[in-house]
């Protein structure tokens, strides 16, 4: 996106805020059973990006939803944008989730819309003239390589464009964080690093706090050893040793997060679970 | 929170007599029902209220009218000219019997304006809008369009249920007054060409014995049978789970709830409404 584009929208309604923009404390939620959470806490301060491991089933969408008011909660609070949300309602949310940006697992695309429609659905609302519109939409979807596809619909796209399209519109109003629900699951091992690539850069170039939920390892430490290189306009490896200061990681576990802390600190963690995760 | 209803509860108590467990079997349906029904009246309230508050989507609802009014035109006029058709043929016989045939148009209008119309329009409305709507809706809730409507700051009450039963409230009204006029043009066919009787006496009859309380009944029936139908149908949508064959699931819960409620709150308005306007 240029620059016009971010400062016609810069989302920045509470900049004086400067706490953690997400802050759990002992969470637990349960659905006709067992929890599904349980006493989860944890923040994501300004700038951060927190990658969410752990395997399928154990949470990890829901604790997403979660952090963005789609569910509540059985108890503990969960602050957004220093915001107490558990017992918000959903009328008062609403504002609260367009300062939000959310990737679906699927890209959750709406499909009776066009991509150029699916993007600018946001703005569409805010009733913003057609043409800002039309220029808005080619910038975010020139940030991730789909200009082409502005008049076509979801069911033309493949799974990795569907994906890398949701990825478009979750950015295009310059949201304040980043919510990715495995954005690179059942996708190819190259698409894959397509998305994480379009991570990077948006991590990089914006460094709009994130919480990426992920089960597959490749795509994490991806996230944590790369930077964007935008005079090659691509990622490019960090050197040996060196990772992204600013990717911290967070693993669940049958409901518990039974980790907490750097890539560093994740390889040399002696949990029997995290061992085997890592194996 | 939402009670297990299934057979996998049982497990939840294992070792437990089945008696017991057929008992708890009944407690956690009927609880069940119970949630579903309270659920229903909050969602309907919580739609029907999104009429008089801003914003309202008028494109949405424009779009809603046409699918729904224009795309059921059809199947009304078609069931309205057959139901009188019917109607003219069934008592042909009876009213001949006591020499009355005079009065077949009379017997089709005000069959046709009191009750077949607007209960006739509102069961076929159901079958093709309640249907669409839930599995719509439903599609949208497994692929999670709808958390993502949310999540982009659209209330999806607003947006997709409000414009949809203000659009059937609106145009079932209309086409109630089609079925109307298809049913007493499909009893004057059938009394013209197969009774073999006196078309300007027909039409004289099904007009002179009309009055207001007949019509004011008829179509304020309609007013009910829409938001009843749209909001089951929305309904069942907007709480669909399990994939597929959820949306499969709703969708015939929409159906059946809404035609089955459509006729019992008919049996009930029709009470009230005989006390306010009764018959001369």
């Amino acid at each position: 996106m240029n620059d016009s584009a971010a400062s016609a929208q810069p989302g920045q309604e509470n900049a004086a805020y400067a706490g953690p923009v997400v802050a759990l404390h002992d969470v637990s939620i349960a659905f006709d059973g067992p929890p599904v959470l349980d006493g989860l806490s944890f923040t994501v301060a300004p700038g951060e990006t927190r990658v969410v491991l752990g395997p399928a089933g154990v949470g990890k969408s829901v604790l997403l939803k979660l952090v963005n008011g789609l569910l509540r909660p059985d108890s503990g609070s969960i602050r957004l944008f220093g915001e107490e949300i558990t017992q918000m309602p959903e009328e008062q949310l609403f504002p609260l989730r367009t300062r939000v940006g959310m990737v679906f697992q699927e890209g959750a695309l709406f499909d009776s819309l066009t991509v150029r429609d699916n993007v600018a659905y946001q703005l569409i609302q805010e009733h913003i003239p057609d043409e800002e519109i039309d220029q808005r939409v080619r910038d975010a979807l020139r940030f991730v390589e789909l200009e082409e596809t502005f008049d076509l619909y979801p069911a033309s796209l493949s799974g990795g464009m569907r994906r890398r399209v949701a990825i478009a519109r979750a950015l295009i109003r310059q949201p304040e964080l980043l919510l990715y629900d495995s954005p690179t699951g059942g996708l190819d091992p190259v698409t894959s690093t397509t998305i994480i690539e379009l991570i990077v850069k948006e991590r990089d170039v914006y460094r709009t706090p994130s919480l990426m939920v992920t089960h597959r390892l490749q795509d994490a430490f991806n996230l944590c050893n790369h930077r964007f290189d935008a005079q090659l306009g691509r990622m490019v490896l960090l050197p040996k040793g060196e990772t992204d200061s600013n990717t911290t990681f967070l693993m669940l576990n049958e409901g518990r997060l039974i980790f907490d802390g750097s890539l560093h600190e994740l390889v040399k963690c002696k949990d029997p679970f995290v061992r085997e995760f890592l194996e | 929170m939402r009670y297990p209803v299934d057979e996998s509860s049982a497990e939840l108590y294992p070792g437990e007599p089945e008696d017991a467990m057929a008992i708890r079997a009944i407690e956690m349906t009927a609880k069940d029902l119970v949630l579903t029904v309270q659920d229903y009246f909050f969602f309907a309230q919580r739609a029907l209220m999104n009429l008089f508050r801003p914003p309202i989507y008028w494109s949405e609802f424009l779009m809603q009218a046409d699918i729904i009014g224009v795309g059921s035109l059809s199947i009304v006029v078609l069931s309205g000219l057959s139901t009188g058709g019917v109607l003219a043929l069934q008592s042909a016989a009876t009213l001949s019997a006591f020499g009355v045939t005079t009065i077949t148009g009379q017997f089709v209008s005000l069959t046709m304006i009191r009750e077949l119309g607007p209960v006739l329009t509102g069961v076929m409305v159901s079958g093709r809008n309640a249907s669409s709507m839930a599995s719509e809706l439903g599609s949208m809730v497994v692929t999670e369009q709808i958390d993502a409507m949310r999540a982009l700051g659209v209330d999806p009450i607003r947006k997709l249920v409000t414009p949809r039963i203000a659009a059937t409230i609106i145009m079932l009204f209309f086409l109630t007054i089609v079925a109307d006029a298809c049913g007493i043009v499909g009893g004057g066919l059938v009394t013209v060409f197969m009774n073999h009787q006196n078309g300007t006496q027909y039409f004289d009859k099904a007009w002179e014995h009309l009055v207001y309380p007949d019509i004011i009944q008829g179509l304020v029936k309609p007013l009910f049978f829409g938001y009843i139908l749209s909001s089951i149908g929305c309904f069942y949508g907007m709480r669909t789970t399990g994939g597929t064959q959820g949306v499969g699931r709703s969708t015939i819960q929409a159906v059946v709830w809404a035609s089955v409620i459509i006729i019992f709150v008919d049996f009930l308005l029709t009470q009230v409404l005989l006390r306010f306007f009764p018959p001369l």
